[in-house]
């Protein structure tokens, strides 16, 4: 349980900050490239299950604890929903409107740049965060539940 | 043919699932169910020599605002791109969900073949 | 065309051994195969965004997998159920098996898309002017987005309401354990 061998830690110390800025890139360019809000939110994740494959549970639990990560996914999740609702009460009452879009981009060719498309942006941070934090703790509740199993009964050791 | 070399992994999976006597085995044949059908869903809107439907700045008129008619005839379908894409990730939330069906149950009886957790129970 | 008929004949042996062999272990690590084999189809297939999201999908669950198989005392279960469950289970594959063959012989060739024969279908419709309306050069990122965020939003309830099925499964031994290492 205190994390594997030094050559993984090293590594993966190495590694985990370029897995996690390559989740922010493709959250953040995914209205304009391959990619969006799902794939980059279980890349950030996947960058945190690396940290907790190699260094063990407590040091992830030190930096992103059980109820933060609850927490940021109930935010995800209400991000999305407001933005959803601010169309309803801005100009043309509707539902998931693109109003940032309709008000002020629409005439200003601003294809292909990074501030452009509305809303699309940030409901991709939204659900970026939202999918992050849910896979990560789902992941987490796991691997708390299988050593405290394995603890009990024969143990073929992994970490 | 492809269509049918599909169906036949869709028919394993299936196979899996409801011949198999393991609770883990059941879980990887609803997976590989779910990877048939997503990659059919993909299939039906191939188009051979096709474009991946991102636009780029070739294919793009900025006098007047619309796509190039080229590019509207070499586009392959967006739209089960964008409803597969929400159906993988729910996917792995479902296979969580059904892991710890499963962990929970060998926690309570103490084996994963279905057969005897029947005869348990009561 | 061939790199589809070999990535397709891949991922039927990965499926036929994940299904068959005993050890739980070989075999998740098979389905690990087959859905590595469907992201490079799906590169194949022109779609980018589901390879991405598939290969990274797939590492995931596939960690999640072995969590669930690995340290278990792994019994070898072998044997197929009994007569009655057998049979019952042979009739619905063969009943769903006549329906698949019959919906095969109706399919378009491969490599004609439907839309492009009707000519006000829907998706034209995105791929036409959906620059022009959302801004958006990522087709199918203004499509779950902007055309179709409803579908969005209930994906994000189905994803909530199954990772909180999935903790509170697991949650009395994580409480306790964490009780346990706190105080």
């Amino acid at each position: 349980m205190k994390g594997m061998t030094i050559i993984v830690k090293t590594i993966s110390s190495w590694v985990k900050l370029l897995i996690f800025l390559f989740g922010i890139y493709i959250v953040l360019f995914g209205h304009l490239t391959p990619g969006g809000g799902f794939a980059g939110g279980v890349i950030i994740a996947s960058s945190y299950v690396l940290l907790m494959l190699a260094f063990g549970r407590e040091f992830v639990e030190k930096n992103l604890s059980l109820t933060a990560s609850s927490r940021l996914d109930c935010v995800g999740a209400l991000m999305f929903v407001a933005i959803a609702l601010v169309g309803m009460f801005y100009g043309a009452a509707s539902f998931f409107w693109n109003f940032i879009h309709q008000q002020y981009l629409a005439d200003r060719a601003t294809e292909f740049k990074l501030v452009s498309a509305g809303i699309i942006p940030l409901c991709n941070i939204a659900i970026g965060l939202k999918v992050g934090a849910s896979l990560f703790l789902v992941i987490f509740a796991l691997s708390v539940f299988c050593n405290d199993f394995r603890c009990k009964g024969s143990a073929r050791e992994l970490m | 043919m492809p269509y049918a070399m599909c169906f036949l992994l869709f028919m394993i999976g299936l196979y899996c699932a409801v011949v198999k006597k393991n609770m883990v085995k059941i879980v990887i044949g609803l997976a590989v169910m779910e990877y048939a059908v997503n990659l059919f869903l993909i299939m039906l809107g191939f188009r051979v020599n096709g474009a991946a439907p991102i636009v780029d700045k070739t294919c793009y008129d900025p006098a007047t605002g619309r796509v190039t008619a080229g590019f509207l005839n070499a586009a392959v379908d967006p739209l089960p791109q964008a409803l597969v894409l929400t159906s993988i990730v729910i996917g792995l939330g479902t296979l969580a969900l059904l892991i710890s069906i499963c962990i929970r149950t060998y926690e309570k009886y103490g084996t994963f073949d279905i057969t005897q957790i029947r005869k348990l129970k009561g | 065309m061939v790199i589809f008929y070999v990535l397709l004949v891949f991922m039927l042996i990965a499926a036929i051994i994940a299904v068959e062999t005993d050890d739980l272990l070989s075999s998740v690590i098979c389905v690990g195969a087959v859905g590595v084999g469907g992201s490079i189809m799906f590169l194949f297939l022109r779609a980018p965004d589901i390879a991405i999201t598939q290969i990274v999908v797939e590492v995931l669950g596939l960690i999640i997998l072995i969590r669930a198989t690995i340290a278990r005392d792994l019994t070898f279960i072998s044997g197929d159920r009994e007569f009655f469950g057998l049979v019952v289970s042979i009739v619905i594959m063969l009943v769903i098996f006549l329906a698949g063959v019959r919906v095969l012989g109706n399919l378009p060739p491969f490599g004609t898309p439907v839309f492009s024969q009707v000519p006000d279908a829907a998706s034209r419709t995105y791929i036409a002017e959906g620059l022009q309306k959302t801004g958006a050069a990522n087709i199918v990122a203004a499509i779950i987005l902007d055309y179709r965020g409803y579908d969005t939003l209930g994906e994000a309830t189905v994803l909530f309401t199954s990772i909180i099925g999935a903790t509170v499964m697991l949650r009395s031994k994580c409480r306790k354990s964490l009780e346990d290492r706190n105080g």
